[in-house]
């Protein structure tokens, strides 16, 4: 293999690894916060519808992830008014909520654009373009660092920078804010927070908004960025993936990175070639894609560092009375 | 709280909720610019207007109850089978490999020998998330929707690789052979204008046979009590000497293998070959199943039946009006699913007020 292969191969990877990890650190600030999460996929998926129908139909990519937000941010709602306020089961909310993004954006999507559910190709401004960072003509001389800093570090959209500083922001959100300590609290035992007088339910309402906002902008990436319009189903089962790679990070936000980073990596391999060899050994295709799936269960059996997650998850909070 | 009257529990909240679905999704149909109750009406006529209708509702509901009857046997003992859509799959694949093994001399042989083989199968997949479950404490919920997915890799690479018949480009198995043939509708029961293609076969009498006997195993035996005692309070029956690990393991395995009967109808019945995907999302509509039927056969059977209209209905609603497309059930599905499930104390709570005080009022 070649350095230019495997240049592509890790370019693919920063590519795939983004809207991962928009997903993961969104399911990681509402699993932080008690909420279980199983809609990040339906939330993903209705962001990308949102995002390229607006984006095709005013031209410009930025009212599209506006869009697309605001799309993520009314489901996340539904799912807090649902397991919050009304303290429904989470995972029975979340399974709706993915059914009810596969189906809107195809009854909504055919009826505004009559193409089977896919929006108009998108072109120029209402598109994501790469961004070609400073010095890369200076440095396209240098051997094996030009290549890399022309195909892996420079060459992406805005969302794939934002993505790298989200994982700072919510670590340093998490663990150098006074709003991260009470959130982490909040999902670990919410009497506590609740008896030092800070709202329970606020603060899983506004973990929920950060979670919606996340989702927008990994939704938004996925049809206006990755690929150039919304098909149906596109987001592929990425929101589970997401929800994989948030256990195998074990909910901190670096690991996250680093977990997303992998299973972005099995995607672009799996996606480059069809079969692999392997120390002799034939890997099929099919082996990759569930590879993400397969380590999950194994972290989750606890045979390789357990997973714990958040204590309080998926239970609604009653207040004493 | 107050403790509700039986009806309004069991008839009343889940009636509400489900015409609360149907408002909404009505509402997206004047948004698409059509008429509601006309789409409805033609969804109702085209599910149980005629026999042509019946043979696909009936079917559809015979995979649903399957699947709803797998998610209410493990919601018994407190477990959220997420799974049904890959045990489901894998029971089809233990169903396709029972069919295919032998020239079967009798369909009423080889019933019996698919039923086992998509039991067994069915089982086995959920078997791995039930003992991480009972011995690691995984929880099952992740667990059983990562095997939805390694199950469909599986699928997708057994029938590309091995099981693929030779020659043929789609990935599919050959023909069953014929003595594996199940009688459908048509052949049975002819003589009430059911089409020759009518997907409707024998399963559905299995499926009610399985509502019978799983009323019969939960509320009828010892093994049912225990179940039921676990998922009450997991202290309290560890307290009375219920195995922990046991009741989970065995729980599940039933509840798998229910799902892998779907085998039966979908991959036996009804294409009599082996496909990637033969569940095609039933699994998933089973939760909706469970949740509406409040987890009771009698429920799951009404709740599967209702879907089973939804299905087919669906279907004729895109072809009689182009501009509502099929995926308008996923829409409904997800409401019925958001109003009978996480959003229900938003219907329950007001009449807990109003009987409270009803309740006042008399003492």
């Amino acid at each position: 293999m070649d350095l230019a292969t495997i240049l592509a191969i890790l370019d693919a990877t920063m590519r795939s690894a983004t809207p991962l990890l928009f997903a993961c650190l969104a399911g990681l600030f509402s699993e932080r916060a008690g909420i279980f999460d199983i809609g990040l996929e339906g939330k993903l998926l209705i962001s990308a519808f949102f995002s390229a129908s607006i984006a095709a139909t005013t031209g410009s990519v930025w009212i599209g992830l506006l869009a697309g937000i605001a799309s993520s941010l009314v489901m996340s709602g539904i799912h807090g008014v649902a397991s919050i306020t009304f303290r429904g089961n989470q995972l029975i909310s979340g399974v709706a909520l993915n059914f009810l993004a596969s189906g809107i954006t195809v009854v909504v999507g055919e009826s505004w654009f009559g193409l089977g559910g896919r929006t108009p190709q998108l072109e120029g401004a209402a598109r994501f373009q790469p961004i070609e960072l400073p010095f890369t003509g200076a440095l396209s001389g240098v051997p094996v660092i030009g290549p890399v800093y022309a195909e892996l570090i420079s060459g992406h959209t805005i969302l794939v920078y934002l993505g790298i500083l989200a994982v700072a922001m919510t670590w340093w959100t998490l663990y150098r804010t006074r709003f991260g300590l009470r959130l982490r609290a909040v999902g670990e035992n919410p009497e506590s927070v609740d008896t030092a007088g800070v709202s329970v339910l606020r603060l899983r309402y506004t973990a929920i908004v950060i979670t919606g906002v996340l989702c927008g902008l990994g939704g938004a990436y996925l049809s206006t960025g990755l690929a150039a319009g919304f098909v149906k189903e596109m987001s592929a089962g990425r929101g589970f993936i997401a929800l994989a790679a948030l256990i195998f990070a074990k909910w901190r936000p670096w690991y996250a990175l680093m977990a997303c980073l992998l299973f972005g990596f099995l995607e672009a391999v799996g996606n480059r070639f069809q079969n692999i060899e392997f120390l002799g050994i034939n890997v099929p295709t099919q082996f990759m894609q569930a590879l993400p799936y397969i380590l999950t269960v194994v972290i989750l059996a606890g045979f390789v560092g357990k997973a714990i997650p958040p204590r309080a998850g998926g239970q609604p909070y009653v207040k004493e009375r | 709280m107050t403790k509700l009257p039986p009806w309004v529990d069991i008839v009343v909240i889940p009636l509400i909720s489900l015409l609360l679905a149907l408002i909404v999704s009505g509402l997206v149909i004047v948004y698409i610019g059509e008429n509601p109750f006309e789409a409805i009406s033609i969804m109702v006529n085209g599910a149980v207007g005629s026999a042509y209708g019946w043979g696909y509702t009936l079917y559809y509901a015979t995979n649903f109850i399957f699947t709803g009857l797998a998610v209410a046997v493990a919601y018994q003992a407190r477990l959220f089978n997420i799974g049904g859509e890959g045990q489901a799959a894998i029971g089809g694949l233990g169903v396709a490999l029972v069919c295919l093994a032998l020239p079967w001399p009798h369909w009423t042989i080889a019933l019996v020998a698919a039923t086992i083989g998509g039991a067994v199968f069915g089982a086995a997949w959920a078997a791995i998330p039930a003992y991480l479950q009972a011995k690691r404490g995984s929880h099952i919920v992740i667990t059983t929707i990562m095997f939805n997915f390694i199950a469909s890799a599986l699928m997708v690479y057994l029938l590309v690789n091995v099981l693929k018949k030779p020659g043929s480009m789609s990935p599919e198995t050959a023909r069953f052979p014929e003595g594996a043939f199940l009688p459908n509708a048509y052949d049975m029961f002819w003589w009430l204008g059911f089409s020759r293609s009518a997907p409707l076969n024998i399963t559905f009498f299995v499926a009610i046979l399985c509502c019978v006997l799983v009323y019969l195993l939960i509320w009828r035996t010892r093994l049912g009590y225990e179940i039921r005692a676990f998922g009450q309070s997991e202290s309290a029956a560890v307290y009375a000497g219920i195995n922990p690990v046991r009741i989970t393991m065995i729980t599940m395995l039933i509840s798998g293998g229910l799902a892998g009967l779907m085998g039966i109808n979908a991959v036996m019945g009804e294409a009599e070959r082996l496909v990637t995907d033969p569940v095609q999302g039933a699994g998933f509509v089973g939760i909706a199943v469970a949740l509406m039927g409040r987890n009771h056969p009698v429920g799951v059977f009404l709740a599967g039946l209702l879907f089973g209209m939804l299905y087919q209905g669906g279907g004729e609603l895109e072809f009689e009006i182009p501009a509502v497309s099929r995926e308008m059930i996923l829409v409904i599905q997800a409401l019925v699913i958001l109003f009978t499930g996480a959003l229900d104390n938003m219907v329950r709570m007001p009449f807990e007020a109003l009987f409270s005080r009803l309740r006042k009022a008399e003492g």
